[in-house]
């Protein structure tokens, strides 16, 4: 035959397409094929506290002294594994105190009363409605949750400190050296960080997912109330409503979430 | 053609060389470690998935999960059986360290003959080894 050689290729051809195929018709068989065990799923706690969005409110008419917010600084830093550094430059503070005319530097005066002049402010993370630490993030180890909550993805952190010029309140500290050594009381059930990386307040993240308020709220006996800003009904809400409040540095635009009643 | 010697005496030398590293480990390959369950581990039996994926994708499945956690705020994991467990390395009973207890044994073992050093423990704290045997 005069056509043996052109009709054999076409054959050949077909067959090695159609043996070509068979390896992906059964990769579609096998995925379409299973469905008798139920795929594994992930969720929330159900007792998780949630919030549309977190804030805090901090009656400083409470407080008298420094010795009355240590119990609240306390119990953050020991839960939180946060190392006690006595050299300044090297501190690391997650919630901590400080004097009104750095606190509120935008309405602070030399002729201020003395009760308001010598007070000992706690401070710490105000959990920005616009965070400037997120929006220079280069590695976005900083992000804003939906509830709010600006918070820290320490794996990804690079340690640029980047974050550290960007935020108006001061509220971040690098790990200039192993924080390890200078842990008195390891928490087992929170990881420590390690030397070069940013950390701050997470607005206890952990505890709200177990159903559990933030460790200052509860150690402060009501001078500090945590709770949803965006519901009307919810206690930080009420106390807004019927305290007058100051933020820190609000003139900056980046929406502050802790308030102070003075 | 004269230097018939010298060449062959070469290309022992270079024989030799080549072959050095094969014939000096000869017979004295380690064999591969198995990680060794903790009571605990062994009691529960099956993890999150089948021995073989977890061999295979224990890496893969970590990463996912701090994502999880740490990004979506979602820190409670169903199993296929309809089991749950903390997506946590280190936090509570129902942690991977939590039925994992012996990190020398379990972990370490095949990190340390597969020349693997992750850093989860520079941050994340280790259970406590337990002694088989008690010191006083």
């Amino acid at each position: 035959m005069e056509n043996s050689r052109r009709s054999f290729l076409k054959v050949a051809g077909i067959t090695a397409l159609g043996l070509g195929t068979k390896p992906v018709l059964d990769v579609f068989a096998a995925s379409g094929g299973h469905g008798a065990e139920p795929k594994p799923e992930v969720s929330k706690n159900e007792k998780a506290l949630t919030a549309k969005r977190w804030g805090m409110v901090i009656d400083t008419r409470k407080f008298h002294s420094k010795a009355d917010l240590e119990p609240m600084i306390e119990a953050c830093h020991k839960i939180h594994n946060v190392p006690k550094l006595t050299e300044p430059r090297h501190e690391i503070m997650w919630l901590w105190e400080d004097e009104y005319k750095h606190v509120f530097t935008h309405i602070e005066h030399e002729l201020i009363n003395d009760r308001i002049k010598h007070l000992p402010f706690l401070v710490l993370c105000n959990h920005c409605e616009k965070p400037s630490c997120v929006r220079v993030c280069p590695t976005k180890a900083t992000f804003q949750r939906d509830d709010g909550i600006v918070l820290m993805d320490f794996h990804r952190c690079i340690g640029c400190r980047f974050c550290m010029a960007a935020c108006p309140y001061g509220s971040r500290s690098f790990n200039f050296r192993d924080p390890r050594p200078f842990i008195k009381e390891q928490n087992k059930e929170f990881p420590t960080r390690m030397k070069g990386v940013v950390e701050k307040c997470n607005f206890c993240a952990e505890r709200l997912a177990v159903g559990k308020m933030p460790a200052c709220v509860e150690a402060s006996n009501g001078a500090m109330t945590a709770g949803d800003l965006e519901d009307p009904g919810s206690e930080v809400r009420e106390l807004l409503r019927t305290n007058y409040t100051i933020r820190r540095k609000p003139d900056l635009g980046a929406g502050p979430s802790v308030y102070y009643i003075v | 053609m004269n230097d018939k010697n010298k060449i062959i005496f070469g290309l022992i030398i270079f024989i030799a060389i080549v072959t050095f590293p094969f014939l000096y480990n000869l017979g004295r390959a380690s064999t591969v470690p198995e990680p060794k369950l903790s009571e605990k581990a062994k009691a529960a039996k099956e993890c999150i998935k089948p021995k073989e994926d977890m061999k295979q994708e224990h890496m893969q499945i970590l990463d996912l999960w701090r994502d999880t956690v740490v990004r979506d705020a979602n820190r409670v994991y169903k199993t296929s059986k309809g089991k749950t467990f903390n997506m946590s390395l280190s936090t509570g009973e129902d942690s991977c360290t939590g039925c994992h207890e012996n990190k020398a044994e379990f972990c370490d073992k095949c990190h340390n003959y597969a020349l693997v050093d992750p850093y989860c423990w520079d941050c994340h704290i280790a259970p406590e080894e337990k002694k088989p045997e008690e010191k006083k």
